[in-house]
């Protein structure tokens, strides 16, 4: 097949600036071939290069004791004692999503479990972060039938438990759906595989399904934005096949077993190019790959297509020349492909070859190395409008539009399509803050939690940054769990525009700041840019997944609210009202400044519900919706009233953070108050469990009809 | 007592299973499903839920072909007991060794919850720990659990009391609300609940224990 010849046009539609091919040309001394301008623009998209982000993310905190392997690799590795150790990662798949959502979310959960089994760990939780637009948008229906579906379709085939997450909708994902998937996965920490090939003439093995077109181009669809051609784009969305997936866990899993594996790669985004280039760039090799040998499921595919295709459930190993034998046993004892496809070479190259000519012949190092990397120019996002009069409302009422809403009406028609609770570990599942896994076999258990709130980081993105970590700490906390470290998974709209660059430049450094003082690192993390169409943003989204440690059931705080519990707060209650879930969702205002964190306070408070576990009963962190909310929550779930001193709106609906919503007897409550006058913590008895009525400073409705409306809701409006 | 438990290369509860067994005190083997007979002396096999060879096609369609399902049909012809749950149900109608199929779910969701059931027989090995019509809570997660029978198989499992647990509110759309049933000599079960998903305080409920520890007791050893 003649290729075509190198264009404006052709690098242009490779989303390369005219800056970059010049770079290509210096760097390869001629002008490129079409399959090598494919290979760069596949390496030196925002997706896979992070040209935009690099500077900015260098800055987050990623070490500590606890951290085995920070980011860099498929995912972040974090000890948890004992030799054990949890590898996690978020990762999104906005544009393939909103393009074509049922495939688009089952790949995004297929991707982030491979970057978890690749490192050796068996995946056995899983999260996602799902932002929708308004609910009436015509698309928004069949975007969030799609996505669910297409998440519980391919982690429920898998057998990973989806054990928490959220769901927001606003009126600024209307154009670009959010989809962040999380994994975690558990191995021995002695037993973790990288992607650094080591050795010279080392067999380059291609493992899973076969390479057809799918995908051709899809990271670099992922780095721009989206206009009215968007229907056009769904051949570049990858179809996914968990059943082979579940296959490529187990037999990467017993070849790592067997010691044959000197390093592996998922191949994601840029499949073979990106997987290839990354094993040689870190082992200082380069890379020589016969196409021939790929094993191929589409006939006459082109060297280009090859190198670009994002076909699923595929990995690149190199592996020890004498286990070979072994290894091709295993892959056919699980029925996937297994053909060795290239080898390791001491030059710098990476060499392309198909029906013995050469289709590229590239210096290795430097498709990764020399990436451009822009000091993208960025605006400080300026303050925020003060707020404006709130007028006192009725507490029920405003509590009945807050659960009315779809943010915040409880989500089961979401959550009961995932399978929570295989792999019987579950000991928390999803719909009440942190999940919460068991580790297998041990005392030990894991807790996770996605967590932000784009409203506060579209107002004051380094404050947002900030609450969104603190947030996170805070649901690990109030089960008992002691943070161990986090992931990033940063959606922003286009950077080269400045103000948006400012949000991103401001919420990292909020995430950097509230990380390093709350102890949290960032280990893995992934950034999705571009999310605009027509030119409008979504809102700042910078999800953050955490992990906690529960060393032994006796940490767990796990249990429900009872009849004459005393309902407590622990931090200081300001009634910050500025841009909270109460102006968005009963006034439809946006006013007002993020609430300020405190990060010391946060670690103070956290510590606190830490050491006096033994007098809690049941906690919940307080954020969106306050304590009106959160009180409402913890009495619906146990199926008893609440009864809040309060009648001011903007302490039952301020979202003051640093807080808790603590539920002990009268005891506990005397012994809470003593021991959080000496530790310097603020505590205050807010009102009591108890009756069958949700009464807010003297207004009230039966709980049984709130609790109605709250569960049915969300099904009213999608099911 | 000798438990195998049957893993397809998709099945993925065939762990959890393995455990529940184990608790009861069971000694379990995990047979693959390449392999084409059983162990010898084996007392109970189990099926365990997942998506056998990815049930693209019909559920548990294709695992009704393999070689081990062979011996499963075998073993369970000559009187051997035999529990499949979820994923295990669904071959097991498949292989006609229980009557009746599992159509998609009425609501047409993937549906994962926690269930009540009423225990609709105790006259077998499986139910004998409960009694009558005692209330049960155990976990579902499935796509394809509406089970479907026609009048006459169904009015024979009336009869002949081969129902083991209905559903207190049908989440699928079972016909009688039949969440489990018995073949006719009462040693082979199908039930779409994971009883394996609830035998420890940390699943948040133990009434799948019971079950286990009357399929290691009152199954004598061959």
């Amino acid at each position: 097949m003649q290729e075509p010849e190198i264009t404006e046009d052709l690098i242009a539609a490779h989303g390369l600036t005219p800056d970059e091919y010049q770079r290509i040309v210096q760097i390869i001394g001629r002008a490129p071939n079409f399959t090598e301008l494919g290979i760069f623009s596949a390496m030196w998209n925002e997706h896979c290069s992070y040209k935009s982000s690099k500077k900015w993310l260098r800055t987050l905190p990623t070490d500590g004791p606890q951290v085995i392997c920070g980011p860099g690799e498929n995912a972040g590795v974090v000890d948890i004692g004992d030799g054990q150790a949890v590898v996690f990662k978020m990762e999104s798949h906005n544009h393939p999503s909103y393009i074509e959502p049922y495939q688009g979310a089952a790949t995004g959960v297929g991707g982030i479990l491979r970057d978890v089994f690749t490192m050796g760990a068996r995946p056995i939780a899983a999260m996602n972060s799902l932002s929708f637009g308004e609910k009436d948008h015509p698309k928004t229906r069949q975007l969030v039938h799609g996505v669910v579906e297409g998440i519980g379709g391919y982690g429920n085939c898998f057998g990973v438990p989806t054990v928490g997450g959220e769901t927001r909708f606003h009126a600024a994902y209307n154009g670009n759906c959010l989809v962040n998937a999380f994994a975690a996965g558990l191995a021995d920490a002695d037993a973790i595989f990288y992607s650094a090939a080591s050795g010279v003439g080392m067999p380059v093995v291609y493992l899973g399904a076969k390479t057809g077109r799918d995908g051709v181009g899809g990271a670099t669809m992922a780095s721009a934005e989206f206009d009215e051609t968007i229907e056009e784009k769904r051949p570049t969305v990858q179809v996914g096949d968990p059943f082979t997936e579940k296959r490529l866990l187990e037999a990467c899993l017993e070849l790592m077993a067997s010691g044959a594996v000197i390093s592996i790669q998922d191949m994601g985004a840029a499949g073979l190019t990106c997987s290839a280039v990354e094993m040689g760039d870190k082992g200082g090799l380069g890379i020589r790959l016969n196409l021939d040998a790929v094993p191929q499921r589409e006939d006459a595919m082109t060297a280009y297509e090859m190198m670009l295709s994002e076909s699923q459930e595929r990995m690149l190993m190199v592996l020890k020349p004498e286990k070979e034998d072994a290894a091709r046993a295993i892959f056919e004892k699980w029925d996937l492909d297994f053909a060795v496809v290239g080898e390791t070479i001491a030059e710098d190259r990476f060499l392309i070859v198909q029906g013995n000519e050469t289709r590229a012949d590239l210096p290795l190092s430097e498709l990764s190395s020399a990436a451009p990397e822009y000091d993208r120019p960025w605006a400080e996002t300026p303050p925020a409008e003060p707020l404006a009069d709130v007028p006192q409302i009725d507490p029920i009422d405003a509590l009945k539009a807050l659960i009315g809403s779809p943010n915040y009406a409880a989500k089961q028609w979401v959550y009961e399509q995932y399978d929570s609770m295989v792999m019987a570990d579950t000991v928390r599942g999803p719909g009440r803050g942190a999940g919460i896994v068991r580790v297998h076999d041990t005392g030990k258990m894991l807790a996770f939690t996605s967590d932000v709130t784009p409203r506060y980081v579209r107002a004051n993105p380094k404050e947002g940054g900030k609450q969104a970590v603190a947030e996170a700490y805070r649901n690990l906390t109030a089960v008992g769990a002691k943070p161990l470290a986090a992931t990033d998974n940063l959606n922003f709209g286009n950077p080269e525009k400045p103000e948006i660059m400012g949000q991103l430049v401001g919420a990292i450094k909020g995430i950097g700041a509230a990380c390093a003082a709350l102890d949290m690192p960032i280990v893995s993390g992934n950034v999705s840019l571009y999310n605009e169409t027509d030119g409008v943003a979504i809102l700042p989204t910078p999800t953050i997944g955490a992990v906690g440690l529960i060393p032994d059931e006796d940490a767990l705080i796990d249990g429900q609210v009872r009849e004459g519990h005393v309902a407590l707060v622990v931090g200081e209650t300001a009634g910050h009202l500025g841009q909270s879930a109460l102006l968005a969702e009963v006034f439809n205002r946006a006013d007002g400044d993020a609430p300020p964190v405190d990060l010391d306070a946060e670690r103070r408070n956290g510590d606190f519900i830490r050491a006096r576990r033994d007098w809690i009963t049941a906690c919940t962190d307080l954020s969106d919706g306050g304590l009106a909310l959160a009180a409402f929550e913890l009495a619906e779930a146990a199926g008893v009233g609440v009864v809040l001193h309060s009648a001011e709106t903007h302490e039952l609906f301020g979202e003051d953070q640093g807080r808790y919503l603590v539920a002990c007897n009268f005891d506990q409550a005397e012994a809470l108050m003593v021991a959080a006058g000496r530790a310097g913590v603020h505590i205050e008895t807010v009102g009591r469990f108890g009756g069958q009525d949700v009464n807010y400073g003297g207004v009230s409705a039966p709980l049984e009809e709130l609790s109605a409306l709250y569960r049915t809701r969300f099904q009213d409006m999608f099911g | 007592m000798k438990a195998a438990v049957i893993v397809y290369p998709g099945s993925n509860c065939d762990r959890d299973l393995a455990v529940a067994f184990e608790r009861a005190g069971a000694e379990v083997t995990k047979v693959w499903h390449k392999d084409t007979a059983l162990p010898a002396g084996l007392d109970i096999v189990g099926v365990p839920g997942g998506f056998s060879y990815g049930d693209y096609l019909r559920c548990g369609a294709i695992a009704a072909q393999s070689p081990i399902t062979r011996a499963v049909i075998d073993f369970t012809h000559a009187g051997g007991h035999a529990i499949g749950i979820c994923n295990g149900f669904q071959v097991l109608t498949e292989t006609k060794v229980l009557p009746g199929a599992l159509m998609r779910n009425a609501g047409l969701k993937f549906i994962c919850k926690t269930a009540g059931l009423r225990v609709a027989t105790t006259d077998s090995v499986f139910t004998r720990a409960y009694d009558d019509g005692q209330v049960i809570h155990l976990p579902v997660a499935h796509h394809d659990g509406n089970y479907v029978a026609d009048p006459d198989t169904l009015k024979a499992l009336q009869d002949q009391d081969r129902i083991a647990f209905t559903y207190t509110d049908n989440p699928n759309g079972s016909v009688a609300d039949i969440a489990g049933v018995l073949s006719e000599n009462r040693r082979v079960l199908g039930l779409m609940p994971h009883p394996e998903r609830a035998v420890d305080a940390a699943h948040g409920g133990t009434d799948g224990a019971a079950m286990f520890r009357a399929i290691a007791g009152l199954v004598a050893p061959a």
